[in-house]
């Protein structure tokens, strides 16, 4: 199984360890990365700017994908529902179409439409599954209680991500119990993380952080665990921000999925990178055990 | 004497030139913070951070960056082998012609004391070498010309370097081949190092000359007698063979020398081979007295940008050197448009018409601003706007070649335009995300100007009914913004609405205040109101519509079908597309 991967933006410098979790994850399950050197940006940045400036950064890399048979695979909600909000404008509106090829025919790219827009979790879910993933885990999480943030775009819009009911979701509650971690309920659940608006209104995007740390803490949650990029960067590096700005000491740290998938696979951490969380997330270690009877030892499959 | 001449000429232009512009690297400034050092300062911390390095374990680290990066161009050979195979040829070729042809008297003789120009290997090696840089121009010409690479842009200096090289080479090729072939050259030759001096001997000399190495003479012509060129050949053996090896051994010029041999005789008679001979050393010279002023300049600027990034970084070293430093990279920079072609937004150049997208043409902007050489405010604008087109991926910083912090240069170069109140539009949308993760390293209240400024522009530019009390003129409304709207499937939704405020009530913006349109203008089902009425001017200014988070519970939530967070995103292009087409 080989995707071409798109790595969001903000991960070669504000996030490393999203792009050497997936790596390391994704190598113990024997799902193939392509890491096409031309990729761009998604387009999402652009949205706000010019809806065709993006579908064209979109549609650029889809075809990439498609002249080497790949679907195109992503760790970030925004870049998904970007990818596909893009798919699905061109698969429904001829004129943007034949004015984005003409632009893509210049570096002899055509955009055809066969090329999937896939989701992290989604492959997971759907092409691993669950029970084949079940067999990988070499330990278990005993009492680590976490909140499950989806994020918005790999829910909403419905008709575009098709991920899962957005009032009812479940696919990533499972795919974290795997880990042996407990889910807890919070009502802040499906609110956005804040994250579109730092840069542009701080209070506002803390205000809005600040709402769903608090809401997921008063629920029980030791750690949030999310698998979107721009998320990540709001829970963890922003919200160290927010701490030191609005004088509070208590935050709640929060783990990538990969992270946390890849301990209990029995991924080194140091190739996980969770010492490199701006927000020290290092205690979840604390929380491992092995299994009783590991069916498989990935004790070193360190890069 | 003219030789002499144009060469010191050449030389005391080039050696003011090299100390004007190292003094800019010291003058000139990046980022508002750099305006605060002092051009003395920068001069001291600069020789205290050199001197410190030096005597450093950082030694280990230049010296690695040197031998990988600076002479066997890692970095490039990573990017493309064509590319490596093209730098090498051209810098590999042109340096050991300048060290064995040009700097002869002081380098080749006195490594061999036998040397002599006309001699193997020597005579061989010139024109290798002079083979190695004709190909690697080649590959120059081929990917900038002939491969059409989209958004790889050529400008005048690009021409400028390949031209005065080619000049340089190809006169060079000519003038041995019209040597090869010169009466005049032959006749000063034996005059000089031969001790022949009997006229039958002149001939039987001259006779295999022109057999043997290609001499057309005017006097003397093919067939000879066996007798005359074996006597010509002993006189040959006896004078000539100790420097000077059979021509053919420089397979360019001889191919030349064949060539025009016909014309030989008129040729040395109109004395092209001294004219060739000054044009080769006038664009020698030319190259020489150019050269801190042209892109060539990266030959001593790249590799100093290459030690300096590797034992430097942003949090550990002398806001002084790194200013100094900054202005460096602007010479380093070649042009070579890696940094474009890896840009993660380098594809918007396609819609979005403003070369400044483009990291390479950017740094060429900033280059000219820096050194006060752009005045206008069109210009200034056009360069903002590329530099907010950014995702702060930092592509173009680990791609460079000559390794500048390209990332940092832009953060600086925005904070300037921002200081100086430009505004831009473009901060009121997700391209500031990357400027607020660096909000730490700026004043809160420099920090919140791009967004005053723009928030005014908005306000400023759409200022109609913008009092609660002034009464909405019907003549005013705006149709034709409605129209446009209709033209997108998501766009024209907005008719279904019938204002139940289910967007509003699950807008997560909308619920953070207690007073809702006090904070924000207007909630979301009035944007959707205000846009089936024709109110543009009102939506556009509304704090709503850009701080809408775009999180799509407004279009969950909607009973109606309305696409109201996809209204919302079309609105803000509206309204972003109105600034830019009337400033």
């Amino acid at each position: 199984m080989d995707f071409a991967i798109q790595r969001c933006c903000v991960t070669p410098i504000y996030l490393k360890s999203y792009n050497s979790s997936t790596d390391a994850v994704l190598r113990a399950l024997d799902i193939g990365l392509v890491d096409i050197k031309e990729f761009n940006c998604c387009g999402y940045p652009l949205k706000d700017i010019d809806l065709k400036a993006h579908v064209l950064a979109s549609a650029r890399n889809l075809c990439l994908a498609e002249k080497r048979n790949l679907d195109v695979m992503t760790f970030c909600n925004c870049c998904y529902e970007s990818l596909r909000e893009a798919k699905h404008l061109l698969g429904e509106d001829e004129s943007i179409k034949r004015d984005i090829n003409e632009k893509l025919m210049k570096e002899g790219l055509e955009y055809g439409g066969t090329t999937e827009v896939r989701h992290l979790l989604e492959v997971l879910y759907n092409d691993v599954g669950l029970e084949a993933l079940k067999e990988k885990v070499v330990m278990s999480f005993k009492g680590l209680k976490i909140a499950v943030h989806y994020g918005c775009h790999i829910l909403r819009p419905r008709q575009l991500v098709q991920f899962d009911d957005p009032g009812t979701a479940r696919v990533f509650d499972q795919l974290v119990e795997i880990t042996g971690a407990e889910i807890i309920p919070w009502e802040a659940q499906l609110d956005c993380c804040g994250a579109p608006v730092w840069g542009i209104d701080d209070d506002l995007s803390m205000d809005l952080t600040q709402k769903k740390t608090k809401d997921a803490r008063q629920s029980g949650a030791d750690y949030l665990c999310v698998a979107c990029a721009y998320c990540q960067v709001q829970f963890d590096r922003v919200q160290k921000m927010l701490l030191s700005r609005r004088g509070e000491d208590k935050g709640l740290p929060s783990i990538l999925f990969t992270q946390l998938l890849g301990l209990s696979l029995g991924i080194d951490s140091e190739a996980l990178g969770i010492d490199q969380n701006e927000l020290d997330a290092r205690g979840i270690t604390h929380f491992l055990s092995h299994e009783e009877s590991p069916t498989q030892s990935y004790g070193s499959s360190t890069p | 004497m003219f030789f002499s001449v144009s060469l010191y000429i050449a030389l005391s232009i080039f050696v003011l030139g090299l100390f004007w512009k190292i003094s800019t690297w010291f003058r000139y400034t990046v980022g508002p913070g750099a305006r605060e050092i002092k051009t003395s300062q920068r001069l001291f911390a600069a020789i205290k951070g050199i001197i410190v390095t030096i005597l450093s374990p950082k030694i280990l680290t230049l010296l690695k960056v040197f031998v990988l990066d600076v002479l066997f161009q890692r970095r490039i050979f990573v990017e493309s082998r064509l590319r490596w195979a093209m730098h090498m040829y051209i810098y590999g070729g042109f340096m050991l012609l300048l060290l064995m042809h040009a700097f002869e008297d002081f380098i080749t003789l006195t490594l061999f004391p036998d040397y002599a120009s006309t001699l193997n290997p020597f005579l061989f090696l010139r024109t290798l070498f002079g083979v190695m840089v004709m190909v690697g121009l080649g590959i120059s010409v081929y990917r900038r010309h002939i491969l059409k690479i989209p958004r790889l842009m050529n400008n005048a200096m690009d021409h400028y370097m390949v031209i005065i090289l080619a000049i340089i080479m190809v006169s060079g090729f000519l003038l041995e081949g019209t040597k090869v072939v010169s009466h005049t050259s032959y006749q000063e030759m034996v005059e000089d190092w031969s001790d022949v001096d009997d006229e039958e001997s002149f001939k039987a000399l001259e006779s295999y000359w022109v057999e043997k190495f290609g001499v057309v003479s005017p006097d003397l012509e093919g067939p000879f007698d066996a007798e005359i060129l074996a006597q010509g050949r002993d006189l040959h053996e006896m004078n000539c063979e100790a420097c000077h090896s059979r021509p053919q051994w420089a397979f360019i010029s001889y191919g030349v020398a064949k060539i025009v041999s016909p014309l030989a005789v008129s040729l040395d008679k109109a004395g092209v081979p001294t004219i060739l001979w000054s044009l080769h050393f006038l664009a020698c010279f030319v190259g020489l007295a150019y050269l801190p002023f042209s892109r060539m300049f990266h030959i001593l600027a790249g590799p100093l940008s290459l030690l300096a990034n590797a034992v430097m970084d942003r949090e550990r070293s002398d806001p002084a050197n790194i200013a100094t430093r900054q202005v460096m990279e602007l010479d380093a920079c070649t042009h070579c448009g890696t940094c474009s072609l890896q840009c993660s937004v380098g594809v918007l150049f396609e819609q979005i018409q403003n070369e400044n997208i483009l990291p390479s043409e950017k740094l060429a902007s900033v280059k000219r601003f820096t050194a006060n050489r752009i005045a206008k405010e069109k210009d200034i604008k056009r360069i903002q706007e590329g530099l907010y087109l950014c995702t702060n991926c930092y592509n173009c910083t680990l791609v460079c070649p000559v390794g500048i912090n390209l990332q940092d240069l832009w953060f600086n170069v925005r904070e300037t335009f921002i200081q100086d109140g430009h505004p831009e539009v473009f901060a009121l949308s997700t391209l500031s995300f990357y400027r607020g993760l660096r909000r730490d390293e700026l004043d809160d209240k420099d920090y919140e100007k791009p967004l005053q400024l723009a928030s005014q522009t908005m306000a400023e530019e759409f200022g109609l009914f913008d009092s609660q009390d002034t009464p909405i003129d019907l003549g005013s409304l705006d149709n034709s913004f409605k129209k446009d709207l209709r033209t997108s499937a998501q766009g024209s939704t907005f008719s279904f609405c019938f204002t139940c405020t289910t967007c509003t009530s699950a807008c997560p913006v909308a619920c953070n205040y207690d007073n809702p349109p006090e904070a924000l203008g207007l909630t979301p089902h009035q944007i959707v109101r205000a846009t089936a009425v024709g109110l543009p001017d009102l939506i556009f200014r509304s704090k709503m519509l850009w701080t809408c988070l775009g999180c799509y519970q407004c279009q969950e939530a909607c009973p109606q079908g309305v696409r109201v967070t996809d209204i919302l995103y079309a609105l803000k292009n509206m309204a972003i597309r109105r600034v830019k087409e009337k400033t």
